[in-house]
């Protein structure tokens, strides 16, 4: 039983999610490959190979495969897909488009965002926005299967697997890549932060979020997100949404600002370590999944906690 | 040009669900049920396809009880012209309604699919990808803008960080996100004008696909129930706490 990983990262470095994948995937099988697959991805390749308990690494380079396209990496991953049991891809936004497509190349059943293996074939995922957890067993003989990153550890370093190449699909013929607008920042990734300061719709407009929720995220070192609220409301951009239709987070510590804590945000945020909730509103949901709430005027709260933070020396 | 637009009946996303106590599912019973959101998107999007003269026809495909004409009557109450039912009281997977929908594409014949990136009861997000993959059509999921030029479409995506665009040749298969629109509400007489549309109903043994399940429900249970509800006085106590107690500073 062999099964491949395939890594998450930007063609310039490797993210944490290949190791957390790479985990799930040792609860399965001990030989687990990984597929690099993007455009001059020599260094993550390399970074690839020292993630301990990884057999080799496989790395196939084109230009679609570079930008992801679904079409490009799904053909690499079924020409290879001979060989293993089963294929694990982290659950990014790239990962979910490819993976049901490539389970359809191959009459499988896909299995999506699974927080814990059970066994070789029996999985368990969050269904209904993280109300309730089912656990289903697969009677494909080939799995694919998509991971939330957050619910397992990172495997760790200390590996030296061999790395090769394999064939890369050919340039698409129906799709093209027009442009990317990612956003630069200096801040963490919010799904890997340690800490993330997120705002809701109670900030009211763009302007005060940035002046409230900044300042804070970088004193703290933290990620930025924001309540699907007060991304539909503009105040934020779209990739910085916490919640079951945007990113699953998991932080050692999670503030929530003038966030109400609707059940699809909760679903996203309430596997963090520790959750501060600062809103007016008492009877706010988020306080019922919060470690520490402090009902108060975000207007009040913050410069008197950004005070706080500089007398511990932060 | 004609689009299909897949829709699903599925627990409102303002009901709490609770988990059944055998542990079996979810409770549906006397639950209110209403299109999926992500469903709703792709309807609108596609009613104002044939608002702006791109499409000349909308046609809305459900698969589901017999309740699930409701779900289709909502669609034609916002703009669809007509609507397809298949009927089954069988909770069919991914790839099963993804055959489906295949085989009632080879006898459509759309010029593009608009469909929601995910249902909000199994919160799969796959039907789209492997509906692309069964017609081997290029596939734009995600989607938060839709511009068709000629015969393709410029798609700007939802992604990790921050937005791509694809432009894919028509058919293709586009999955709609949250901010791709502002679906409409239905007007009382657009709800009236909707009853007397046509809907066509089937059954999933008319086309001949194999629907039989691949995965094995072996339990529901609900998520862990998280301990929180403290409350602190001040912006102090907080940073005290969270310095000394939780040691996360």
């Amino acid at each position: 039983m062999a099964v491949l990983v395939i890594a998450d990262h930007d063609n310039a470095s490797l993210k944490d999610n290949t190791h957390k994948t790479v985990t799930a995937a040792l609860a399965i099988s001990g030989d687990v490959d990984l597929l690099v697959a993007g455009q001059g991805v020599a260094a993550v390749a390399a970074e690839a190979a020292k993630i301990a308990g990884v057999r080799k690494v496989l790395v196939a380079e084109s230009a679609d495969l570079g930008k992801q396209v679904a079409e490009a990496v799904t053909e690499t991953v079924v020409a290879l897909s001979g060989g293993y049991d089963a294929v694990l891809i982290p659950a990014t936004s790239a990962g979910k488009n490819y993976a049901p497509r490539i389970a359809a190349k191959l009459d499988v059943a896909p299995i999506s965002e699974i927080i814990e293996v059970i066994d070789s074939s029996t999985f368990v995922r969050p269904i209904y926005a993280g109300n309730a957890l089912e656990t289903i067993q697969s009677s494909d003989t080939k799995k694919i299967i998509t991971v939330r990153a957050t619910a397992f550890k990172a495997a760790g370093e200390g590996g030296s697997a061999s790395v090769e190449t394999v064939s890369a699909a050919g340039a698409m013929a129906h799709t093209r890549f027009v442009s990317d607008e990612i956003v630069k920042s200096d801040r963490p990734e919010l799904s890997a932060a340690k800490i993330v300061v997120s705002g809701g719709r109670a900030l009211g407009s763009a302007e005060e979020f940035q002046r409230v929720i900044e300042p804070l995220a970088d004193k703290l070192g933290a990620a930025v997100g924001a309540s699907r609220a007060a991304v539909d409301a503009g105040y934020a951009p779209n990739d910085y949404q916490v919640g079951q239709t945007g990113k699953v987070v998991a932080p050692q510590l999670y503030v929530a600002i003038g966030i109400s804590g609707a059940i699809q945000h909760l679903a996203g945020m309430k596997d963090s370590k520790v959750i501060v909730a600062i809103n007016k509103d008492a009877d706010a949901p988020i306080f019922q999944v919060a470690d520490f709430g402090l009902v108060a005027d975000y207007k009040t709260a913050l410069p008197e906690l950004m005070d706080e933070l500089v007398k511990v020396g932060l | 040009m004609k689009v299909l637009v897949p829709v699903k009946r599925v627990v409102d996303y303002n009901v709490k669900v609770r988990v059944k106590s055998d542990q079996t599912g979810v409770d549906l019973a006397n639950v209110k049920m209403s299109m999926n959101p992500f469903c709703e998107i792709a309807v609108e999007e596609a009613v104002r396809l044939k608002e702006k003269g791109v499409a000349t026809e909308v046609v809305a495909v459900s698969i589901g009880p017999v309740q699930a004409q409701e779900t289709i009557r909502t669609a034609l109450a916002m703009g669809a012209d007509r609507g397809i039912l298949i009927q089954t009281d069988e909770d069919l997977e991914p790839l099963a309604v993804a055959k489906l929908l295949a085989a009632v594409i080879g006898q459509e014949v759309p010029g593009i699919v608009v469909m929601g990136k995910q249902a909000i009861d199994g919160d799969n997000n796959a039907v789209g990808q492997m509906l692309a993959a069964l017609l081997d059509w290029p596939q734009a999921t995600f989607a938060s803008k839709i511009e068709i030029a000629g015969d393709r479409a410029d798609v700007t995506r939802e992604v990790d960080g921050g937005l791509q665009t694809l432009s894919v040749d028509l058919p293709a298969i586009v999955t709609a996100d949250l901010r791709l629109n502002e679906p409409r509400y239905a007007s009382l007489p657009n709800i009236m004008k909707a009853k007397k549309k046509p809907i066509d109903v089937m059954a999933p043994g008319d086309y001949g696909v194999d629907t039989a399940p691949r995965l094995k429900v072996l339990k529901v249970v609900e998520p862990p129930k998280r301990q929180g509800g403290a409350k602190v006085e001040s912006a102090a106590e907080l940073v005290s706490k969270l310095k000394n107690e939780a040691g996360v500073l």
